[in-house]
């Protein structure tokens, strides 16, 4: 510790610390950030931890294997239509047709299934072009006509509902009872397979996350405390390993039948939080979009080019909304006039807000999508264990999304006024 | 002159609609020298190095660069040349920290994954080279950083690419003393390096300390072309108010009766 003060010194960086020394340095260097307005995803967490307290004290069936699966079920096709939008909020954008772009995608793979005989892969590749197709064409309008997206997306919101309905004609619907996808979320990773998976899971980020730490210290470079890196490999492996273990319970409600493990659309949404970790952290695409949602005229002065990062942008948050269509469509068994419509897209506008994305654009990662997808999934599915009328589930949605945005609002002032 | 410029442009013209900027600009950039552009508010300073940069494009006019006309249609062109600019305005990202800001759209990367291990450790020691006290750590978002410390986070980043020429729009217009030796030092550094730097600015003072030549512009002419030398403070105070100086010799001062 002391050689690497002494080599900063000697480099002409009398403060520039690379490591905060202690636990307690570190700790207190989280509390000032956050009093400076990075929450990050603080709220949400305590959020989350709050209602399950809650819901788990005022139903015993909340905390059960069989919600808890059930819960993660609905919470997937939010969580990856708010991965998308974080994307797009990260430019300081808006889609609002994000919801029913999913809807016309799934209609798309149920009729390609139904009508045509299509196998499953096609079909599902056939709803993420259409995906891609909309996010073009919307991204094109946005960027090279210079509508501003939130009302580029209203007309898209319109015209994709109209869409939907030629597509399935008023009223019907699509079965959707292909094995495959309906699997997604009705069939489970055997329990065996599902403890593999946690484990490899664990221990890769755990090599990486130590690996990246070493390679850091050996070089000098600014890193975290050891104990911090450790403290994060440990809570990873709690919450994926009590994850797996109350999954892996058999939780059919009558005796006799057996319903155990892991519901495929979790390790889904596992495997797209790690990609696009991956792509929006590690890569000079993801360093890009930032740059553009942080200072657009900075972005293009070097030499980023603008147009090219925010009409992709729009395809792959239009393209998550199609796979969140597809998802949705399993849960549900079909898609219907109203898929994507009500209040999908608010929901997952809510959860990325919730989760610490910024409606200003510039700050957000893909986890925001998880975590506060989580929250907006809890809400529905504890009070609805309540019995609460539905009127009920829209005002406390509303008043947390409310909440989520004013934070970002303060915290962000507070983020210019500190300075941090 | 025994140098030839290493970056001239003629007769450029720029306007904004019906604002004309720009009028057959000259400018000549000198390869180991500074060069100070002078002019009052609005004169056009900041277009004609955003002219330069491949920021506007211009309307009229020859750029060469080495000797040889070039096309320049874009920021990445201009960099291509070796051509760094430091804005008036900064243009950094906010929520991006120091290694990001001073690597953005030039990343360093192993395969499709960012380098950030080489790109911090680049970026410590050119802002250890350039003697930067007051940063506490590269990997501050730049939002957290004062006026003073951000001008140095944009010239680090135009030093970070042993440029041919750099251009500083006002680089000490915010700067408190201390700041504004260690920025007038640097500049002087980076020319004796051999680089061709262009220095906006409005105080006399600065420019006479640093510069080689001045070059004055009166509402979007060129007013002067001089050595620095061969000028005092009060002439190129009259350039830079009236476009003209009685008693400077008329070589020296091509267009501005024109
Ligand atoms: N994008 C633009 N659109 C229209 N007019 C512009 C634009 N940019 C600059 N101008 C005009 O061009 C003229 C020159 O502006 P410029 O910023 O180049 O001046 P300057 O010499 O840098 O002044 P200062 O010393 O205040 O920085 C001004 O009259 C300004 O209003
Ligand atoms: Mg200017």
């Amino acid at each position: 510790m002391t050689d690497i003060i002494t080599d900063a010194e000697e480099a002409g960086f009398a403060n520039d610390r690379t490591q905060s020394n202690t636990l307690g340095e570190a700790a207190r260097a989280y509390v000032n950030r956050v009093r400076g307005g990075d929450m990050g995803a603080l709220p949400a967490i305590l959020g989350l931890l709050v209602l399950f307290i809650v819901f788990g004290l005022a139903n015993d069936r909340f905390l059960s294997a069989l919600n808890m699966a059930n819960l993660i079920t609905q919470a997937g096709a939010i969580i990856v239509l708010a991965m998308g939008l974080v994307m797009v909020l990260l430019l300081g954008d808006i889609d609002l047709s994000a919801g029913v772009t999913g809807g016309a995608s799934a209609a798309v793979m149920g009729l390609a299934i139904a009508d045509h005989d299509l196998p499953w892969g096609v079909a599902v590749l056939g709803a993420l072009v259409t995906g891609a197709v909309i996010g073009l064409v919307i991204g094109l309008i946005v960027a090279k006509v210079g509508i501003p997206s939130f009302v580029v997306t209203l007309a898209f919101f319109l015209g994709l509902q109209g869409l939907l309905l030629k597509l399935i004609g008023d009223g019907g619907s699509v079965r959707v009872d292909q094995e495959v996808i309906k699997g997604i979320t009705k069939n489970n990773v055997p329990p065996t397979w599902g403890w593999v998976l946690a484990v490899v899971v664990i221990v890769v980020y755990a090599l990486l996350a130590l690996r990246s730490h070493r390679l850091k210290v050996s070089k000098g470079l600014q890193h975290q405390p050891l104990a911090v890196v450790v403290a994060q490999i440990v809570a990873l492996a709690v919450i994926l390993l009590v994850v797996t273990y109350v999954l892996n319970l058999n939780r059919a409600p009558n005796a006799g039948f057996v319903i155990e493990g892991i519901p495929y659309v979790l390790p889904l949404v596992i495997a797209l939080l790690i990609a696009w970790t991956m792509v929006l952290g590690r890569t000079a695409y993801g360093r890009h979009v930032y740059a553009v949602g942080g200072n657009p005229e900075a972005a293009r002065r070097a030499g980023i080019n603008v147009d090219r990062i925010r009409i992709s942008v729009f395809m792959f948050g239009s393209s998550m909304a199609a796979l969140s269509g597809v998802i949705a469509a399993s849960n549900l068994g079909k898609v219907s006039t109203s898929s994507g419509g009500g209040n999908t897209l608010l929901y997952a506008v809510g959860a990325a807000v919730i989760g610490g994305t910024s409606l200003f654009g510039g700050k957000g990662k893909a986890r925001d999508a998880v975590i506060g997808g989580l929250v907006i999934a809890t809400i529905a599915n504890g009070l609805g264990l309540l019995d609460q009328a539905s009127y009920i589930n829209f005002i406390v949605t509303g008043g947390v999304l409310l909440l989520a945005a004013s934070v970002d609002a303060i915290s962000r002032r507070r983020r210019s006024a500190t300075g941090l | 002159m025994s140098t030839s410029p290493l970056l001239e442009l003629r007769g450029i013209n720029k306007s904004f609609g019906v604002v004309h900027v720009l009028h057959d600009v000259d400018l000549a950039i000198y390869p180991g020298q500074v060069t100070a552009l002078v002019g009052d508010n609005g004169a056009g300073k900041s277009t004609l190095v955003k002219a330069v940069a491949g920021i506007y494009p211009l309307d009229s006019g020859e750029y060469r660069f080495d000797g040889k006309p070039v096309e320049v249609h874009g920021p990445k062109d201009a960099s291509a040349l070796g051509i760094e600019v430091v804005y008036q305005d900064l243009a950094l990202c906010e929520n991006l920290d120091i290694v990001e800001n001073m690597f953005l759209g030039r990343e360093m990367k192993t395969g499709p994954v960012l380098d950030e291990t080489s790109m911090e450790s680049k970026a410590r020691e050119v802002l250890a080279s350039l003697s930067v006290r007051t940063v506490k750590s590269v990997r501050q978002s730049v939002s957290s950083l004062s006026g003073g410390q951000r001008q140095t986070v944009a010239i680090a980043k135009a030093a970070l690419w042993n440029s041919k020429i750099v251009l500083l729009d006002e680089p000490t217009a915010a700067l408190g003393v201390a700041q504004t030796r260690q920025v007038l030092d640097l500049v002087r550094r980076l020319a004796d390096s051999g680089v061709g730097v262009l220095l906006i600015s409005h105080n006399l003072t600065d420019v006479f300390e640093v510069a080689d030549r001045i070059t004055a512009l009166y509402l979007g002419r060129v007013a002067a072309d001089v050595a620095t030398k061969d000028v005092t403070s009060r002439q190129v105070v009259e350039l830079i108010t009236t476009g003209t100086s009685s008693d400077l010799d008329g070589a020296a001062a091509p267009s501005a009766t024109a």
